[in-house]
């Protein structure tokens, strides 16, 4: 203890040094580049979204493009069934995939022993593991026939199909983040509610999971991200036809199959309208984005 | 030792149109241009010739070999004799066939050009009316852009014109795969779809339909009879270019047609 206070005055430096420090300047600039990467990507993306499908805008029109309901490349491009298919896919995905994660993250986080715990929660990390042409290729074999079986329909490949896959497909995302938020609160929270007298499962709905929402939603906006954006497994079970869906139960094309089906072939004007679509999708994702922050805003605490 | 291999590219990069004076442009029909591209890229390693394809449709390749802007023109249609004058002729480098095709347990074995037609028009909705069960049809095609999607509208007269542009008269409720491979497992897994593929893709997890009476068979449609099919036309001047020649040559042979057969199309000799 005296030794120690006798050394420190004199190796002691407040002062930052007056030469420049090599190293800590290379290491600042390696941040900023690293932190640069996404930046730079996703203005490249948008730059080249919006170079190459400016064109097919210009040609259609705006609102014709976006509000026209028939795709028949080279005359008609009109999106609009697709921009539906689109939301209902993802807000049934939703509906369906979000209460049954939070429900399993809640039990991961709260309910199960831990030898539960340690079997579900890497079946779940598998299950985000998984590539979707897998997923398509489940939906195609399993749920489609089902479907087909079930209302007794010709043909499965329906929004419906689709709408089941994306479900299973935002599972680990939501489910991994909502645990995580879950287990990050002050244990003060649920013991606060439990020393007044609340029964476990009320302190989880009324205190726990209200406590965690913007985690939650975090990664609801998440899976939704990912429902939108699917692709390969979408274009395998929901039979891409590119007119209106009438019911669950007809198929329907999203905006990214459009993209993915035809870019292979597509010159001209097509091409352009395809990228058009894309600019329509990053819309999306970035009216998503943005509601996320305004709604977490809120919710600060 | 970059910089010296950056300037001998770049004096290879200038002298290489004198060295390859042997060039021999190509220009027509987008579908043959796909497999022509394969064919080009062959004889260019082999031979040591430069070849170009452009693909500018058939009746702009008719034209070119016509009027000699290219010394080969590609067509995927059958050519119009005003098409043609005294010193073109041409010549059939292979065919393509498209077989309309349903799943096993469907008891339907032959279907009329017409039939197929209202089918994919959405005119024909149940299988009762063509001789089969009564259950709907599920009609399954494939991506706008697709040749063999051209070639089959093409063919079966599915086209209609809006706002001054061809587009596809394929109803809009009909299901879509991408690709040979989606078609099939579609139509393999739905006992009521017909799909359509190329020949050379039927297998044993579909049935191929007799059109109009004929079975769809590489004999059949190199005889002509079946109907869904279009051959792959070269035009040229009865006296050639001699690289041009060399060329033409060269897919006729046993290299080439092979080839063109890995490609999917049907073979000529």
């Amino acid at each position: 203890m005296n030794t120690a206070t006798k050394v420190q005055p004199t190796g002691l430096q407040l002062a930052p040094k007056n030469t420049v420090d090599i190293k800590e300047i290379f290491f600042h600039g390696l941040f900023l580049c690293c932190a640069m990467v996404g930046v730079l990507s996703v203005s490249t993306i948008g730059w080249f979204v919006f170079n190459e499908g400016l064109p097919a805008f210009k040609e259609a029109g705006v609102t014709e493009f976006v509000t026209g309901k028939e795709w028949l490349p080279p005359a008609l491009y009109g999106i609009f069934p697709m921009i539906v298919a689109s939301i209902i896919s993802t807000a049934g995905a939703v509906i369906i995939g979000v209460p049954i994660a939070i429900l399993t993250a809640v039990f991961l986080a709260e309910i199960a022993p831990k030898w539960l715990a340690d079997l579900v929660r890497p079946a779940v990390e598998l299950l985000a593991g998984i590539p979707s042409v897998v997923y398509g290729f489940f939906g195609l074999v399993i749920i489609v026939p089902a479907i087909e079986t079930l209302f007794n329909i010709p043909a499965g490949n329906t929004v419906l199909a689709g709408i089941i896959v994306l479900a299973i497909m935002i599972l680990p995302t939501v489910i991994t983040i909502s645990e995580t938020s879950i287990r990050a609160l002050p244990s003060v929270y649920k013991e606060g509610a439990l020393a007044l007298g609340a029964s476990h499962v009320y302190s989880i709905f009324k205190v726990l999971i209200p406590a965690a929402k913007s985690g939650i939603l975090t990664g609801v906006a998440l899976g939704v991200a990912r429902a939108i954006g699917e692709t390969m497994a979408i274009i395998m079970v929901m039979g891409n036809a590119p007119a209106m869906p009438g019911s669950l139960l007809e198929p329907a094309r999203t905006l990214t199959a459009n993209i993915a089906m035809e870019m292979s072939y597509a010159t001209g004007i097509h091409s352009s309208a395809l990228y058009a679509t894309g600019i329509v999708l990053l819309a999306f994702i970035v009216l998503l984005n943005g509601s996320l922050l305004y709604l977490n805003r809120k919710r600060a605490y | 030792m970059k910089k010296v291999i950056g300037l001998l590219t770049a004096v290879g990069l200038m002298t290489a149109p004198l060295v390859q004076a042997g060039t021999v442009t190509v220009s027509g029909s987008t579908s043959v241009a796909h497999v022509m591209e394969v064919l080009a890229e062959n004889y260019q390693n082999t031979a040591k010739k430069n070849v170009e394809v452009q693909s500018t449709g058939s009746s702009a390749g008719i034209r070119a070999a016509k009027d000699g802007t290219s010394m080969i023109g590609m067509s995927s249609r059958n050519v119009k004799e005003n098409e043609l004058n005294d010193t073109t002729k041409e010549i059939v480098i292979a065919r393509d066939g498209i077989a309309a095709a349903v799943n096993k347990a469907n008891p339907v074995q032959n279907l009329t050009q017409e039939q197929i037609s209202k089918i994919y028009r959405g005119e024909i909705k149940n299988w009762s009316e063509v001789g089969g069960e009564s259950r709907p049809i599920v009609v399954v095609t494939r991506e706008n852009g697709s040749g063999t999607r051209g070639a089959f509208e093409e063919i079966m007269k599915l086209q209609r014109t809006v706002n001054g542009h061809k587009v596809t008269a394929i109803t809009p409720t009909a299901q879509v795969g991408n690709g040979n491979g989606m078609i099939k497992t579609i139509v393999a897994n739905n006992p009521f779809a017909i799909g359509y593929i190329s020949l050379g893709s039927v297998d044993d997890s579909l049935r191929a339909l007799n059109v109009d009476g004929v079975e769809a068979s590489d004999s059949n449609i190199a005889a002509g009879d079946y109907q869904i099919a279009r051959p792959f036309i070269v035009l040229v001047n009865n006296k050639p270019h001699p690289n041009a020649e060399g060329f033409i040559d060269f897919i006729m042979s046993e290299d080439g047609q092979s080839i063109v057969a890995e490609e999917g199309y049907i073979r000529v000799q």
